[in-house]
């Protein structure tokens, strides 16, 4: 089957590509044919109909999908294809973070979540952690909620402040990219602002690679959007153009609600 | 920029925790499988020896009823005819009662009740079998005398004992089957207008059969290899069962009152390790049946 | 017969049966505790055991059980660790994985006595160590591995699987995002498990008699060198455990009060596995509550 597709080549530098990126759970492919290029400091936005593959894409850059999943292709970071046996994934995932769609802060107190892999990673002192705790909290705009109850289950947070948390605990780690999966599905519209707004900060220093089931999201907040189906990427253009001048029929279709 | 690239391709902290973290867990693994693998070895090994090297018949041992292995007599058929009487007998006895339980559990009970019930059957589970033995010795060998005579002691107050024991087993193993029947069963036969009775006992219980066999299977392995309990109120004579009150010895009866008397190599310390021999193959065809019953049941729904 | 009839004896007959097993655990409790408190006495509890005369305590039946009972649980835990998270976190939907599930299945399904001849033939027999403690401790360690690695697999399985994938997303190795993360969460549950596993534990002698032996040898408690032949500590010694000495006491001793004796032993044995029992059940609510509170924040 030969489907018509446009994937614009970005102009500026790219934070990370694929080349005929394929995932196979068991016999069964998820995904194929992905070539594409994210662009560094922008925030792109992967949307598509459920069960289109985008999320599967996205687990696949950072190798979340090494269990459950077979992925062929290469992944370019850093002039490096990451899709290789010989790549450690754990110090690949301290560059290229991940949040998901349903916050998943660790069972322990709110700034345990931030310094939990930071002391894991050696950074032993006291003044350092604390900085970074405030910073990171900062950064997601959580840190006037919660600076008074740092030592306070994470658990107990709402919803929204959950995921904001999580936003915060990767980008503590001081990532290149930043992956979100679905991050606001679950989310009130007001805390789906909240974390709206955080990434547009965030912007300025990360790579943001963003899956969303949300139209108007994508449209408010990202540069670049892809639109996916049926397992491949259909069109990859800057985002106002997707929404207003696609060049794909199907992708009209799709970003003017008459399906999926 | 590019320093990460050496970084990205080398072996880290992480991986060395991965592999150590797998090592451990692959050697708790061949503990395990080295453990059982050498169960069924040595049990084997020691349980043949009395056909193999000792040259004694098997057919004689599984038919013949006179047991002196000292003169190389070796009848086991008393000590089988025994045990599975007794583990037979306690499974009738307890599966009536075991449903009945269950089924209160799943269909009638308050949430409570159920709960309550549930703590009732983990108190049971945890009462240890000398503790049953005892009371079988105090209370239920007197009461089997009273009632038909005798000593007391036999295939009867063995059977109680053994009842009373698997009874928390069966009932809990029940209920969890009882209760994977989806409701929508129980509606459809209620929406049909069967009394609540007849919609347990036409569709739910029907439904659940293999689960509830298996759960009267696992009875049956507990209650045939209970040696303490059981060995306290059978009578210790190995003599084939005349009647429900006489004395008389399962398997695990004689394994454990006969085991410290005997020289290891001799016959007849051999011919106890070929009893032993028998409930370990026992306990794995008891094993087999559950599987092929979980099976058939699967492929059933 | 009328359907409407047989529905009401049926709903008679099933509330009968309940009201009966409930009966059941108060008769057995209830004629331990009545028969056994009165032969409580201090004396009983901390006097040595005779062989021949009344007036018999188990003072030593007390310790061996609890020291087999902490042996036991020290050895089999951190094997029940590996292969529950092995099972837990590892494990794929292999032949490999149904071997392993049909091995602990078979294992758990062995008789006692069987599991306990073994370990008479291995340890007592094989390497000559005699009816010893560290035997017993090794050999209930046989009878305790398939249903402590049960609770310790499903202790694993009920955290939320987000947790891992948080840990890994952020660098860190999944072994220590199991150990650190998850395991902190599987916690309060493996203590229940371990708990109600020391219930058995205690409770058990068909693998006991033949391994860590029916009789004591001479304890001083104030030799605690775990090398001296008298100490308390000595893994090496005989030992008769509590349930053991019932069983024994029942079956071949010549006591003048062997009724009192193994009625009095029945009683501690069972106050014990109450404790138990009792300790699991409010440990699981303890921990229920907590989480569903700090769920209620949300």
């Amino acid at each position: 089957m030969t489907t018509e597709t446009y994937i614009r080549q970005i102009d500026t530098e790219a934070a990370l590509s694929t080349k005929d990126l394929a995932v196979y759970y068991g016999e069964k492919q998820a995904f194929s044919r992905g070539t594409i290029s994210f662009p560094r400091n922008q925030i792109s936005a992967l949307i598509g109909p459920s069960g289109c593959g985008k999320s599967t894409f996205l687990r696949s850059l950072n190798r979340m999908n090494d269990d459950i999943a077979r992925v062929e292709g290469q992944i370019m970071y850093r002039n490096l294809d990451i899709n290789n046996d010989k790549i450690n994934i754990y110090e690949l995932r301290k560059h290229i973070g991940m949040v998901f769609q349903h916050p998943n802060p660790f069972y322990k107190s709110i700034r345990e979540n931030i310094t939990y892999a930071l002391k894991y990673n050696g950074i032993r002192d006291k003044q350092v952690l604390e900085q970074k705790v405030e910073e990171s909290l900062k950064a997601v705009a959580l840190w006037d909620e919660v600076k008074d109850s740092l030592d306070k289950n994470a658990k107990a947070l709402s919803g929204g402040q959950q995921q904001r948390l999580c936003i915060a605990r990767s980008i503590a780690m001081q990532p290149d990219i930043l992956l979100l999966d679905e991050p606001t599905s679950g989310l009130d519209p007001i805390s789906t602002r909240k974390v709206e707004a955080t990434l547009q900060e965030l912007k300025q220093n990360y790579t943001i690679i963003i899956v969303t089931h949300n139209m108007q999201q994508a449209s408010r907040s990202s540069d670049y959007t892809a639109f996916f189906n049926m397992g491949r990427i259909i069109e990859f253009d800057k985002t106002p153009n997707i929404f207003t001048t696609p060049k794909i029929k199907l992708t009209e279709d799709y970003v003017s609600g008459n399906f999926g | 920029m590019d320093e990460i690239k050496p970084k990205l391709l080398s072996k880290s902290k992480q991986t060395a925790e991965d592999r150590r973290g797998k090592i451990l867990c692959y050697a708790c693994l061949s503990l395990i499988v080295v453990l059982i693998v050498s169960i069924l070895y040595f049990i084997m090994d020691k349980g043949a020896a009395t056909f193999t090297q000792n040259h004694l018949s098997i057919t004689e041992f599984f038919t013949g009823t006179k047991w002196d292995p000292g003169h190389h007599l070796i009848g086991a058929l008393p000590m089988i005819t025994t045990s599975f009487l007794v583990t037979i007998l306690a499974a009738l006895l307890a599966t009536p009662f075991a449903i009945g339980v269950a089924i209160f559990m799943t269909e009638y009970a308050p949430k409570k009740g159920t709960k309550a019930l549930r703590a009732v059957i983990e108190l049971l589970v945890g009462i240890p079998s000398v503790v049953y033995g005892y009371i079988g010795l105090m209370v239920v060998v007197p009461f089997v005398r009273k009632i038909i005579g005798g000593t007391g002691f036999g295939i009867l107050a063995g059977t109680l004992v053994l009842f009373v024991m698997i009874l928390p087993t069966v009932i809990s193993l029940t209920a969890d089957s009882l209760k994977s029947i989806p409701v929508s069963y129980r509606q459809a036969a209620l929406a049909l207008g069967a009394t609540k009775w007849q919609s347990i006992y036409k569709i739910v219980l029907r439904a659940a059969l293999p689960g509830i066999l298996t759960a009267i299977i696992f009875g049956m392995t507990r209650a045939f290899g209970e040696a303490l309990a059981v060995q306290m109120v059978i009578g210790n004579a190995v003599l084939m069962p005349h009647g429900l009150g006489t004395p008389t010895a399962t398997l695990t009866s004689q394994l454990t009152s006969q085991m410290g008397n005997t020289v290891l190599g001799t016959v007849s310390n051999n011919a106890l390790w070929s009893l032993a021999l028998i409930l370990l193959l026992m306990s794995l065809a008891f094993n087999l049946l559950i599987r092929f019953i979980t099976r058939k049941g699967a492929i059933k729904r | 017969m009328n359907p409407k009839t047989s529905d009401k004896i049926a709903r008679k007959v099933i509330y009968g049966v309940v009201v009966l097993l409930i009966l059941l655990l108060v008769f057995l409790i209830g004629y331990i505790l009545v028969t056994g408190l009165p032969d409580m006495s201090w004396h009983f509890l901390t006097s040595v055991s005779e062989s021949f005369e009344a007036g018999g305590g188990i003072r030593d039946q007390i310790f061996n059980s609890v020291y087999i009972l902490i042996l036991t649980t020290l050895i089999s835990l951190p094997i029940a660790l590996g292969v529950g998270i092995y099972l837990a976190e590892y494990a794929k939907d292999n032949w490999f994985t149904n071997f392993l599930r049909t091995i602990i299945e078979l294992l758990s399904s062995l008789p006692s006595i069987v599991v306990g001849l073994f370990g008479y033939l291995l340890f007592v027999i094989k390497f000559q160590i005699g009816f010893s403690i560290i035997s017993g401790a090794i050999t209930l360690t046989f009878f305790n591995l398939p249903l402590l690695t049960r609770s310790i697999e499903d202790a694993f399985r009920s955290v939320p699987r987000d947790q891992r994938e948080a840990g890994v997303s952020l660098g860190i190795s999944k072994w220590k995002t199991i150990t650190g993360i998850v395991l902190p969460c599987a916690l309060p549950e493996i203590l229940t498990g371990i708990i109600l596993s020391a219930g058995r534990i205690f409770g058990e002698a068909a693998a006991l008699i033949y391994t860590a032996g029916q009789s004591n040898s001479v304890i001083n408690y104030a030799d605690w060198n775990p090398f001296s032949p008298t100490s308390p500590l000595n893994i090496f010694r005989p030992a008769e455990t509590l349930a053991v000495h019932i069983w024994k006491v029942n079956t071949e001793s010549i006591l003048p009060d062997a009724h009192q004796v193994s009625s009095g032993s029945a009683a501690v044995l069972i106050i014990v596995i109450l404790i138990f029992n009792f300790g699991a059940r409010w440990l699981g609510n303890t921990v229920y509550r907590k989480l569903t509170a700090t769920e209620k924040g949300k």
